[in-house]
């Protein structure tokens, strides 16, 4: 399963921030929706593990669909990756955490447990977002 | 206040906000001449060998959080599955946290497969998650067990290269460890004698690493038994003088014994004095 390197996944799989980061529906930026923003910031990230972190699931779909392609032939993903979009919109209120289980369940970590669902639990979160906003912003009216 | 307002969704997992804000700190600091506090570390010395019918696992049991001993009895061998038992150096919080998801992960598996784990599951779990976090993660660590396929050991590294041999150690206190076992392994040894050459080796940690103390913990495993020797051998007993003698302890005693001077002549002159004046003075118990 895991047969590629980690070189391999960061040189395609990390998503280069543009020039405007912050950027909006408008091209400039987002203090609204994304609060204030600095270039040090958003350049450099805090930490060498930050960004592989928070792709890691995508890599890990990506090459497990590139593997499945490889040795099933293309439709075998494309089946699949449309089972992934159909159970990924099965969501709660953009305000309340979703428990994603259909998503789980077609990964495959429903049965497994790792450092996501033992540290900093979405479930357990302090903060929440402002229900009508982000009702809102979902919609498109915002 | 606005970012607030719109989140995107939170996922949970190591959260990094705070990495820029410690770098920063750990600057001004370290121009002040002060220095942030470490991570405990195990500062160990762990081993395992393979003989005949199973594998036996040996570690130290001393925690130091830089120079001070933080935990003078603390477990090392740490429960994976029934059949597998894991030792673990390095950063004591990571050894903890990686073997009880380790062990939570591979219940989980043996409930869906249906049989008993296997070891080389065990490893390759660890390793891809250890290799996952670049050697973030500060876990060494020894993991030995019996499944269907016979006796195993396995040494896992920071950054998750394993290697499967008949005999291992970890730790600060490896190089000792190791130069007992390079010595005296044997192939096929018999349990007490595989039992004598681990404790060996831990002893050999123990009073040639200043990182390595207490006593020694054994873990043997055989198809369908574990015995979880917690102390196998206490290498280092504490507040215990020497030797008493006739009931006094011989080291800090500087009295003499009776008869040590000879008695040549003895006179007894009494004195006779009569009581002048008495007065009672009270004690102020205001």
């Amino acid at each position: 399963m895991n047969t590629r390197g980690l070189r391999s996944q960061l040189k395609d799989s990390v998503p280069v921030t543009g020039l405007c980061p912050q950027a909006g529906s408008y091209g400039v930026q987002d203090s609204l929706r994304r609060g204030f923003s600095s270039v040090k910031n958003e350049l450099l990230p805090s930490h060498p593990l930050e960004l592989s972190e928070k792709n890691f699931q995508l890599n890990q779909d990506k090459m497990n669909f590139n593997t499945l392609r490889n040795i099933q032939g293309l439709h075998a993903p494309l089946k699949l990756q449309m089972e992934y979009r159909a159970a990924r919109q099965i969501q709660r209120l953009p305000f309340l955490p979703s428990s994603n289980l259909a998503l789980d369940t077609l990964r495959g970590t429903d049965d497994s447990i790792g450092f996501e669902d033992i540290l900093n639990d979405p479930v357990l979160s302090e903060i929440m977002g402002d229900p009508h906003i982000m009702t809102e912003y979902k919609l498109g009216v915002l | 206040m606005a970012t607030v307002s719109v989140r995107q969704y939170h996922r949970g997992g190591f959260s990094f906000e705070n990495c820029k804000r410690n770098a920063l700190l750990e600057a001004d600091i370290n121009k002040l001449g002060f220095s942030s506090p470490a991570a405990r570390k195990t500062g160990t010395t762990i081993c395992g060998v393979v003989y005949k019918d199973g594998v036996v696992l040996g570690a130290d049991t001393r925690a130091t959080e830089g120079m001070v001993v933080a935990d003078k009895n603390c477990s090392k061998i740490h429960y994976i599955s029934p059949n597998v038992y894991c030792c673990g150096a390095g950063t004591a919080a990571d050894t903890e946290m990686t073997t009880q998801i380790i062990s939570s992960n591979l219940e989980l598996h043996s409930l869906s497969t249906g049989r008993l784990p296997r070891v080389a599951t065990a490893n390759r779990m660890l390793k891809q998650m250890l290799f996952r976090y670049q050697g973030y993660i500060g876990a060494a660590l020894v993991l030995g067990g019996v499944d269907s396929t016979g006796p195993q050991l396995y040494s896992i590294y920071p950054h998750g290269s394993t290697d499967k041999l008949p005999y291992v150690t970890m730790g600060s206190g490896s190089l000792a460890a190791m130069a007992v076992f390079e010595d005296r392994y044997k192939p096929n040894m018999e349990e007490e004698e595989a039992k004598r050459l681990v404790r060996d080796a831990i002893a050999a940690g123990i009073f040639n690493d200043l990182g390595s103390g207490s006593n020694i913990d054994l873990c043997v495993i055989t198809k369908g038994k574990v015995d979880y020797l917690r102390p196998h051998d206490v290498a280092n007993k504490k507040g215990v003088r020497e030797d008493k003698i006739n009931g006094r302890p011989e080291t800090g005693n500087y009295r003499y014994k009776h008869g040590t001077t000879g008695v040549l002549t003895k006179a007894v002159t009494p004195l006779n004095l009569e009581v002048v004046e008495e007065s009672v003075q009270t004690m102020d118990t205001s």
